[in-house]
């Protein structure tokens, strides 16, 4: 699979580490309600989809960036590479 | 149908003419005691042990392909008991036990074959980490033993014993494990669950469950509305898709593990060999082919298709344990979708929704747990309460934090 970096352009995936399920952007607020339930839900529950999925890929050998990767999981098609960064200040500045 | 020698003679002396199928085409009934969902290896153990030992035989089995489709025809047939933990290791050694009585029990040829799994280490902080599970195996009733250097160059003298960089320090040996011929486990228990009366449907996919009051009732099928008083879940890869139909969200991702055979060569590679440096493991087959695997690719996927790095990957890890490989031409490559749980051991446990059960997260071993995990299961769904050697594989213990992580690697499925 090749990744279209959006500072570096197409690079190999074996040049990256994937952390799974982007969700783990969002972590609960410890403060919060209920926020023992919303960390099992975030440390162990995942949707695992088959089909569009948005997962996190660190450029280990590379920039080292986090992207945000949303992939076919039947076809292994990558349809968008954001920069993780990016989506999470967009995320607080809303 | 009853194999015996006699019955092969006499076959063979009439035009093999009197072979029947292993299994009825039924259609299905309107309703049954229990439905299991997923005609896999495990699924079909469910059924065999629930008709043999449990005496329920009003059940039905309910496939989306065809039977032996999934992983169970897929997998690269390993056979152990070496496990650490003792939430574990029982279970894996019950699960032995079970094999070494397979065929005899379920009058059909598996090709059982107990030619002994070795695991190689190459530094003296492995060494001391298999000393460990050696013992702990030892403490379950297993066998384990280990090998020197000395040992294992009359053993398997192929070895690359003086690699440079992984130099081979000894193994550690368990004679009674070996590899099963994968898709005769299917068939053998699809025949004997079948001759008790279990219904195997194939060509028939769950598409949702039927609950009312928070209570499990029966499923819908490709084939139409099918009741039920118990419904037990066990499809493997496609976990989270079936659970999610009901808004269950799994500790589990979906990972794509591949396997690869070379032409037929002759005998060479006695046993199964683990790489301990890197991840590969090999046998080889009756028709000559090695057999061999390493690492699932690692991202989520639901392809039953990987891609070209891992297969580098592996074909370097055999060639570094065993250079004389390295001209071997490959023949076939698969893949098999694997339900990797968040800390890579298994679920075997009810759900929330009342007689709904579910059994899965077998990552990339779930075909040498078969026998016990259908034996567990049965267990479950027929008394509801949890057999022994399974106590501990329950949803509640991500939330209790006594998670059975093998590798000490955290909620991340690629890595276990
Ligand atoms: C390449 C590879 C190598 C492996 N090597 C080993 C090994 O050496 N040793 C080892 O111990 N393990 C190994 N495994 C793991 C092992 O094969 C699996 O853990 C095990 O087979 C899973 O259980 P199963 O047999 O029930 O799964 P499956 O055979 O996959 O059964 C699940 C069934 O559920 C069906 N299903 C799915 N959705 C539905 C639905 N909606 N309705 C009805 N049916 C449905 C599927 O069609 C499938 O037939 C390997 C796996 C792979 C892919």
């Amino acid at each position: 699979m090749l990744i279209d970096h959006p500072l570096l352009g197409l690079r190999d995936s074996t040049e990256f580490i994937y952390m799974g399920d982007a969700k783990l952007l969002n972590r609960p607020n410890w403060k919060s309600k209920n926020s023992k339930t919303k960390f099992i839900d975030y440390g162990y529950l995942r949707k695992n989809p088959a089909g569009v999925h948005k997962e996190l890929w660190y450029h280990e050998q590379g920039d080292r960036s986090w992207l945000v990767v949303t992939r076919n999981t039947v076809t292994h098609e990558i349809l968008k590479v954001e920069l993780a960064r990016y989506l999470k200040s967009e995320a607080n500045a809303k | 149908m009853k194999y015996s020698g006699i019955k092969v003679l006499w076959e063979g002396l009439r035009g093999n003419m009197g072979w029947k199928p292993l299994w009825r085409n039924p259609d299905p009934k309107t309703s049954y005691d229990i439905i299991i969902v997923g005609g896999g290896g495990h699924g079909l153990a469910t059924a065999y042990y629930l008709a043999e030992k449990f005496k329920i035989t009003n059940i039905a089995v309910v496939e989306k392909g065809w039977l032996g489709s999934g992983n169970i025809g897929r997998n690269t047939t390993i056979i152990r008991s070496n496990y650490l933990l003792p939430q574990n290791q029982p279970f894996y050694e019950f699960s032995l036990k079970l094999w070494e009585n397979l065929e005899q029990e379920l009058n059909y040829n598996s090709m059982v074959s107990q030619r002994g799994v070795l695991n190689i280490f190459h530094s003296d902080s492995q060494r001391d980490a298999f000393v460990r599970r050696g013992n702990a195996m030892l403490m379950s009733g297993a066998d384990a033993s280990l090998l020197g250097v000395n040992d294992l160059k009359k053993m398997v003298p192929f070895l690359d014993f003086q690699n440079s960089r992984f130099p081979i320090k000894g193994g550690l040996w368990q004679p009674r494990g070996g590899t099963v011929r994968h898709d005769a486990v299917a068939w053998g228990y699809a025949k004997e669950a079948d001759s008790r009366g279990v219904d195997i449907i194939e060509n028939c996919e769950v598409t949702n469950f039927l609950v009312k009051n928070g209570r499990c009732y029966g499923v819908e099928t490709t084939k139409g509305v099918i009741k039920s008083k118990k419904v037990g879940v066990c499809v493997a890869g496609s976990s989270s898709q079936v659970m999610g139909k009901i808004g269950i969200n799994l500790p589990i991702e979906s990972h794509v593990l591949q396997a690869f055979v070379s032409e037929g060569l002759k005998p060479v590679i006695p046993g199964v060999i683990t790489f301990g440096a890197g991840h590969f493991y090999v046998s080889q087959s009756n028709k000559g082919g090695l057999v061999f695997g390493g690492d699932i690719d690692g991202y989520n996927s639901y392809a039953q298709r990987g891609n070209l790095p891992v297969i580098e990957d592996v074909c370097e890890g055999g060639v570094a344990l065993m250079p004389m490989i390295g001209r071997a031409r490959m023949l076939r490559i698969w893949g098999g979708i694997m339900d990797m749980s968040m800390d890579g051991s298994p679920i075997i446990d009810k759900t929330n929704i009342k007689n709904l059960y579910f059994n899965g997260g077998w990552c990339y071993g779930g075909f040498k747990a078969t026998p016990a995990s259908g034996f567990c299961y049965a267990h479950l769904l027929a008394t509801g309460t949890s057999h022994h050697d399974a106590k501990d594989f329950l949803f509640n213990r991500f939330e209790k934090g006594r998670l059975i992580d093998e590798k000490g690697q955290g909620n991340q499925p690629n890595l276990h």
